[in-house]
């Protein structure tokens, strides 16, 4: 089946020989590495849009059950924080891309700025976010059993939540709590990706690591994109 | 990336043109739990699914033990609940979602490939140790106090149930990674890393079993990883999903779980279709019939298996029409599935059949999954399955397609591999001893339970009337059978590791990449020289005897 190579001065067996150091062994040329390790990326992409899906179809049935109720209980949602959590993940996702672009361009201060800006904002969300879960805490208005938004100490405007509200904000945790856990993951993705960017250790040759990681932002912006309207807006 | 680990070892740099298993290729305990290998990475989960399936089985043996005799025989009904649910969780994710892509497919695909490597080769390696992390949760769920609900964790018992539930979720949730990761993994490896001349339609039916296999893991288990987080919040928090009195649903439970769990049987059997795909054209020692329709019948199978799984509830409560699209939809899965045994067939007509134990699991394969996929019909048809719903014949039905399918093909696929992967011959006559021992064992435990089920008798059941006695008794002694083949066939491997002849690179006369390509076992980096594939998998018909056994003049000229 194996018929060598006409050209096999590869010399292979001479170890990595005229491999670049970035290149892994088992790949033949950088282009195919690249091509794979995004190839994977958008495969893990992916799954985690169905893992969301799961969430977003059990949303979609339980507000299709209970209009009313869950149009009461997204009242209670703060729109305006989210608007701005909104933007300020948009942004972020414009900055994860200018510093996909500087670090192809091969200007590593640049790459550095954006990468930093990003994850700023990733902060900037996360503090948005706990102020809002603050609110809710106070509130009452939590999943399941720890749900006491019905009780009359928790009237809002002079009338309370019906019970059956618990639903809404289970959904709710549980959906904006996940993004949230994703928010951190790719915020630790880019800090890491930051760190070897400093290093130098990429180029316009090699920039894998700013794209992967990127990408992967650009899938917590894309979730939340959906998850505001249907939450915050629609209710 | 790989170079750089290599690099920060300096001199301990392993020899990439070492045979795999020697010291030079990795030396030591940490050659192994390091390697970045994907023939070491695959012995690595042959050994933790075989111990999987071992626990598994012991499992199943008691519960066949205690249903010898009708009431109390060797343990109270709470055991017995646990006992089954053991049984099924073990089986389902420790050892037959990871067994034949973790550790045949690891081996395998990339020789098949013609590639060194896995694409990424450390996420292999995080694979297999993400599953070692959830088996460590089962475990522990096992010791402190077991499962009780069955495999398939239902609501509203699963919520209530005073047993270890939450660590058992969390396991499979952990496991349902591993599963991803491999999917992703195989993937990527066959869209980017296939030799020159590999072209799609030289791949061989393996790779194409394992590719829709590998998708169907990247689409389905993070909705099974979504509805297990959702029971562990809900157990934990009382989120009130899937609970009525806070508005929730339970049978909405079911659809999630469902969601994921009818595709992942083909999870688990289209790789066994790709191992028998593989044998049959072998030990037949003729082009396989039908290439193509395999190949795409195999995606079909991917495809249809996420339309069907509503018939799992006939008898939940859902809608009268959802419940008849289900069972028309279901009725799909016999298309792609007939393609393959039909083809399988012709493949055997005419062909010069050589019965080595491998082709006699293959052929057991045939039969037995034959028998599963039609009793699939009887089950999918929705007024026949409204009697049959949650008796043995649905545990016949599902047996025959996992053990009698699956299982056969798995061991079948260790068997055909072993010279490969170890560089040793077995003890056929033993083997063969083995094979028949399983064979009958497997039909004496399962055919009767078909009918046990059409006269009534449920499930999971602790007890039973009288008139089911017999029945009883004739499966659980075909549970002894079955342990004696399988002791046996385990038997033969080890006495192989132990005084195992020496293999020649090709023992079969296989036309594959993996046996044409490669020594026996293959080195470190699989070839000497980047291959260049010209000839198809199933060639059969373009060489001679002397050419499949000894390789091809030109071969050897490198």
């Amino acid at each position: 089946m194996a018929s060598a190579h006409a050209d096999s001065e590869h010399a292979e067996h001479a170890g990595h020989g005229d491999h670049p150091p970035y290149l892994a062994h088992h790949f033949d040329t950088p282009e195919q590495q690249f091509d794979s390790a995004k190839l994977g990326m958008w495969v893990f992409i992916v799954t985690e849009i169905l893992m969301f899906g799961g969430l977003f179809v059990a949303y979609l049935i339980y507000k299709g059950q209970e209009p009313a109720i869950f149009i009461e209980a997204h009242n209670r949602l703060d729109w305006k924080m989210g608007s701005v959590n909104t933007i300020v993940l948009l942004f972020s996702s414009l900055t994860a891309a200018l510093a996909v672009r500087s670090s192809q361009l091969g200007k590593k201060n640049e790459t550095t700025m954006w990468l930093t800006i990003t994850i700023l904002c990733a902060l900037a969300f996360l503090g948005i976010k706990y102020v809002e879960y603050s609110h809710k805490f106070h509130d009452g208005l939590l999943p399941g059993r720890f749900f006491t938004a019905h009780l009359p100490e928790h009237a809002h405007n002079g009338h309370v939540l019906p019970q059956r509200a618990s639903m809404f904000f289970a959904l709710y945790f549980m959906m904006t709590g996940l993004h949230g856990l994703h928010v951190v993951i790719g915020m630790s993705i880019l800090g890491w990706v930051l760190v070897r960017n400093h290093r130098g250790q990429f180029s316009p040759e090699y920039f894998t690591p700013v794209e992967i990681g990127a990408l992967y932002w650009h899938l917590v912006d894309l979730v939340w994109i959906y998850l505001f309207p249907l939450v915050y807006l629609v209710g | 990336m790989a170079t750089e680990v290599a690099g920060a070892h300096g001199h301990d740099e392993p020899d990439h043109l070492a045979p795999y298993l020697s010291p030079e290729a990795g030396r030591g305990i940490k050659g192994w739990l390091l390697t970045l290998d994907h023939k070491r990475i695959g012995l690595m989960y042959l050994v933790s699914t075989l111990l999987a399936f071992f626990m598994g089985g012991v499992f199943a043996l008691l519960v066949r033990l205690e249903l010898f005799a009708p009431g109390r025989t060797i343990m109270s009904a709470e055991y017995y609940n646990r006992a089954f649910t053991l049984h099924g969780a073990i089986m389902v994710f420790l050892f037959i979602i990871p067994a034949v892509p973790g550790a045949l497919g690891n081996f395998v695909l990339p020789i098949m490939l013609g590639t060194k490597d896995v694409a990424f080769p450390r996420l292999n390696l995080l694979s297999f140790y993400v599953y070692l992390f959830g088996a460590t949760f089962a475990l522990y769920s096992i010791i402190s106090g077991s499962v009780d609900t069955g495999w398939t964790f239902y609501t509203p018992y699963s919520t209530t149930s005073n047993t270890s539930v939450v660590s058992m979720v969390l396991g499979a949730f952990i496991l349902g990674f591993s599963s991803i990761l491999t999917g992703l993994n195989f993937i990527v490896t066959i869209h980017k890393l296939r030799a020159p001349g590999l072209h799609w339609k030289r791949l061989p039916l393996f790779v194409w079993g394992t590719y829709a296999t590998s998708i169907i893991q990247v689409l389905a288990t993070p909705v099974l990883a979504i509805t297990l987080l959702l029971l562990a919040a809900e157990r934990t928090f009382g989120l009130g999903i899937f609970d009525p009195a806070l508005g929730g649903d339970p049978i909405l439970f079911q659809h999630f779980f469902w969601f994921y769990s009818h595709p992942a049987v083909y999870i688990m059997i289209v790789p066994g279709m790709a191992v028998a795909s593989e044998l049959f054209a072998t030990f037949s020692r003729r082009a396989i019939f039908g290439y193509f329709a395999i190949a795409m019948s195999s995606l079909g199978l991917a495809l249809v298996g996420f339309l069907v799984w509503g018939h799992h509830m006939y008898t939940s409560g859902q809608s009268e029409f959802a419940t008849t699209l289900f069972a028309a939809l279901t009725m799909l899965v016999a298309i792609p599935s007939g393609v393959k045994v039909f083809n399988w067939t012709a493949t055997l007509y005419k062909g010069s059949i050589v019965l080595t134990t491998p082709m006699l699991y293959a052929l057991s394969f045939l039969i037995l999954f034959t028998i599963g996929g039609l009793t699939g019909l009887f089950v999918g048809a929705l007024s026949v399955d409204i009697h049959l719903h949650d008796t043995y014949f649905v545990v016949a039905h599902f047996h025959y397609v996992m053990m009698g399918g699956t299982v056969m093909a798995f061991v079948g696929g260790i068997l055909y591999w072993w010279p490969k992967m170890t560089g040793k011959l077995y003890d056929e006559s033993l083997a063969k001893k083995g094979w028949f021992f399983v064979f009958v064992g497997f039909n004496t435990t399962f055919l009767i339970q078909f009918i046990m089920g059409s006269k009534g008798m449920p499930r999971r059941y602790y007890d039973y009337l009288p008139q089911f006695e017999t029945y009883h008794k004739i499966s659980t002694v075909g549970s002894w059978l079955l342990l004696v083949g399988f002791l046996l066939t385990a038997w033969a491997l080890i006495k192989s590791i132990r005084s195992g002849e020496k293999s020649p690179p090709n023992p079969w006369g296989s036309a594959g990449f993996e046996w044409q390509g490669t020594e026996s076992p293959p080195v470190m980096q699989n070839f000497r020289v980047t291959p260049t594939i010209t000839r198809g998998p199933y060639d059969y018909h373009l060489c001679s005897d002397e050419e499949l056994f000894d390789g091809f003049p030109e071969d050897a000229e490198k």
